[in-house]
């Protein structure tokens, strides 16, 4: 009896360890570039390598936002996730509850073109859409980045808004079918503030992706003044050889920081709605 | 259908309204843009000038059987998809099933492990390439220190070993971004951990009452029961692990000789910086045909080994 309470604990134990073992692998690398930020160059490339340098070095992060426009591809990436962030809640919302909750002629053949469309590699659309934004003179602002998020937002985003909105008992639509209320008036005052989870999750990881974007950007501006932070980090890569790296990392350390802070604060959400979208298959 | 009702039909109209958005954006971008895309896998053109276009019928899709970098691209990118998927969904499960145990904390290493899943991009790829610098960086920083341990423990041959180079060995750059991948293991962990959860106690306790052992619970029942949820994630991540570009664009530029030249990344090349729109664009649909003949395959296997509920 002993001895298997025993075991048990010592399983636990072990569990623990493994567990706070990963932990600490998972976290490294962006421990290890806060470190990286905070040495001075001299201090960056020294063999063997040392994890921290005392003192901290702050005035790396000065320096870096003065070295180039940081501040202006911050700003510019603010701009280019929000509204395109606006347009796949909305859109994405929209069409998932077309797919969840109406019936209209065709609805099946067009979600099985929705699901087809995961499995078309963007490159395929790559060169026309290229071609087709700059014949309405779309390259080099922001367009190209921003309105196709408006058209339906991806597949991914609708099908998480349809799973949700099926959920959704239908008492409490008819109940206002009824009364006679109109599709856009239930969409937006009953199904909408219900759907506050999934428009959390769908918002947070679409902010993020965009956040992110490194294609689109790369392939549609060339004026840098224009770039966002993931252009931004390349120029910190390029500039001079390669000899920024300690600014190169603690700009990157910058760019992340709101994108943790946002990840910290929404990953309840975010995980409760992508297990409850998963177990439904 | 038939539509009786004014009711219906204004149901009716209002999905075309609502399904707007993705209608416009389906038949107006992504269609048209197949159709353009197929047309100029058929022609010569550098893009900018109309005058320039030549038919060119299928000898852009001969040209790319017999480019040997198509060759080397499609190689390295099935060998980053075959290893990469599969570790990353067992690396997945196990992260999952560590999770689905009743430890104080889990919510914590929940969001630990999977953060660099969605909180990544070009910030984190410039963080692996000084954590892969071969004389500065954290990985042989961390081998270094083992090795010294290891000599001071009576190895002495350990001292002397030669660290890899990692992105800039033509040997180490692929496993490189392969042990990245599984950085950004998270996304197919959550949904692992979905399934897992929803694995009925019931099935536990009978296999118990048979006398299964740990292997016998996890080979007869825990695999059937989250079949599902491996297929989706082999699906998306091998159709994710053919598109690969950004790793491989800023961290080694598809060198050491070639080493990392993955099949987006050639196509890139072919289209922004060579100019040839046709012969991009039938490696674009060449990529397309190889996703659609690998999924094909999945789901056909998948009848063998995919378990749903109530068949």
């Amino acid at each position: 009896m002993i001895d298997h309470r025993v075991q048990r604990l010592l399983l636990r134990i072990g569990l623990y360890v493994v567990a706070l073992g990963l932990s600490v692998v998972f976290l490294f690398p962006l421990v290890w570039a806060v470190g990286a930020s905070l040495k001075p160059l001299l201090e960056v490339y020294r063999y063997p390598p040392s994890l921290l340098f005392w003192p901290l070095r702050w005035d790396n992060y000065t320096e870096a936002i003065a070295k180039l426009p940081f501040l202006r591809f911050i700003t510019n990436t603010l701009m280019i996730s929000t509204a395109a962030t606006l347009g796949q809640v909305l859109s994405a919302s929209m069409v998932g509850y077309a797919f969840a909750r109406l019936r209209w002629r065709g609805r099946n053949f067009w979600f099985v073109c929705l699901l087809a469309t995961m499995m078309l590699p963007g490159q395929v659309l790559l060169i026309p859409n290229y071609l087709i934004f700059k014949n309405l003179g779309w390259v080099n602002t922001y367009k190209p980045l921003i309105v196709p998020a408006w058209l339906g937002g991806g597949a991914f985003f609708i099908f998480l808004f349809r799973q949700f909105f099926r959920g959704v008992p239908a008492d409490l639509t008819d109940a206002a079918h009824i009364d006679g209320a109109s599709e856009i008036r239930i969409y937006a005052s009953i199904i909408l503030p219900l759907a506050r989870p999934v428009m959390i999750t769908v918002g947070v990881l679409s902010f993020m992706g965009n956040w992110q974007e490194f294609m689109m950007p790369l392939i549609y501006l060339s004026d840098y003044q224009l770039y966002p932070i993931s252009m931004g980090l390349r120029m910190y890569q390029q500039v001079e050889g390669g000899s920024y790296v300690h600014y190169l990392m603690a700009a990157s350390v910058v760019a992340l920081c709101p994108l943790v802070l946002l990840f910290f604060f929404a990953q309840r959400h975010i995980t409760q709605s992508l297990l409850l979208t998963g177990s439904k298959g | 259908m038939n539509l009786p009702t004014s009711r219906a039909r204004r149901e009716n109209l209002f999905g075309y309204l609502f399904a707007a958005p993705w209608l416009i954006g389906f038949g107006g971008l992504t269609l048209v843009s197949m159709t353009a895309s197929l047309f100029f896998s058929l022609i010569h053109w550098d893009g900018i000038n109309v005058d320039t276009i030549r038919w060119a019928g299928v000898d852009n899709y001969a040209r790319a059987l017999g480019d040997g970098d198509v060759a080397i691209a499609l190689w390295n990118t099935a060998y980053y998809s075959f290893v990469s998927v599969p570790l990353g969904l067992a690396f997945g499960l196990a992260l999952a099933m560590l999770l689905n145990q009743p430890l104080k904390g889990v919510t914590l290493f929940r969001t630990i492990f999977y953060m660099p899943a969605v909180v990544g991009g070009v910030a984190t790829i410039m963080m692996w390439i000084w954590i892969f610098n071969p004389d500065y960086g954290l990985l042989n920083s961390a081998l270094y220190r083992f090795c010294d341990g290891l000599a001071a423990l009576g190895w002495e041959a350990a001292a002397g070993w030669r660290m890899p180079s990692w992105i800039f060995s033509q040997d180490w750059a692929m496993p490189s971004l392969i042990l990245m991948s599984l950085w950004g293991t998270g996304s197919a962990m959550l949904i692992f951990l979905a399934a897992l959860q929803n694995v009925p106690d019931s099935l536990y306790e009978a296999s118990d009452l048979d006398g299964a052992g740990r292997w016998a619970k996890f080979r007869y029942v825990t695999v059937p029961q989250i079949s599902p949820a491996l297929f989706f994630n082999l699906v998306m991540g091998v159709i994710g692990s053919f598109q690969v570009f950004t790793q491989a664009f800023l961290m080694t530029n598809g060198g050491p000789n070639k080493a990392t030249l993955f099949y987006v990344l050639y196509l890139y090349n072919k289209a922004f910086s060579d100019f040839e729109l046709g012969y991009a664009s039938a490696l674009a649909w060449i990529l397309f045909l190889i996703i659609l003949a690998l999924t094909a395959l999945i789901f056909r296997s998948g009848q063998l080994w995919v378990y749903y509920e109530g068949e």
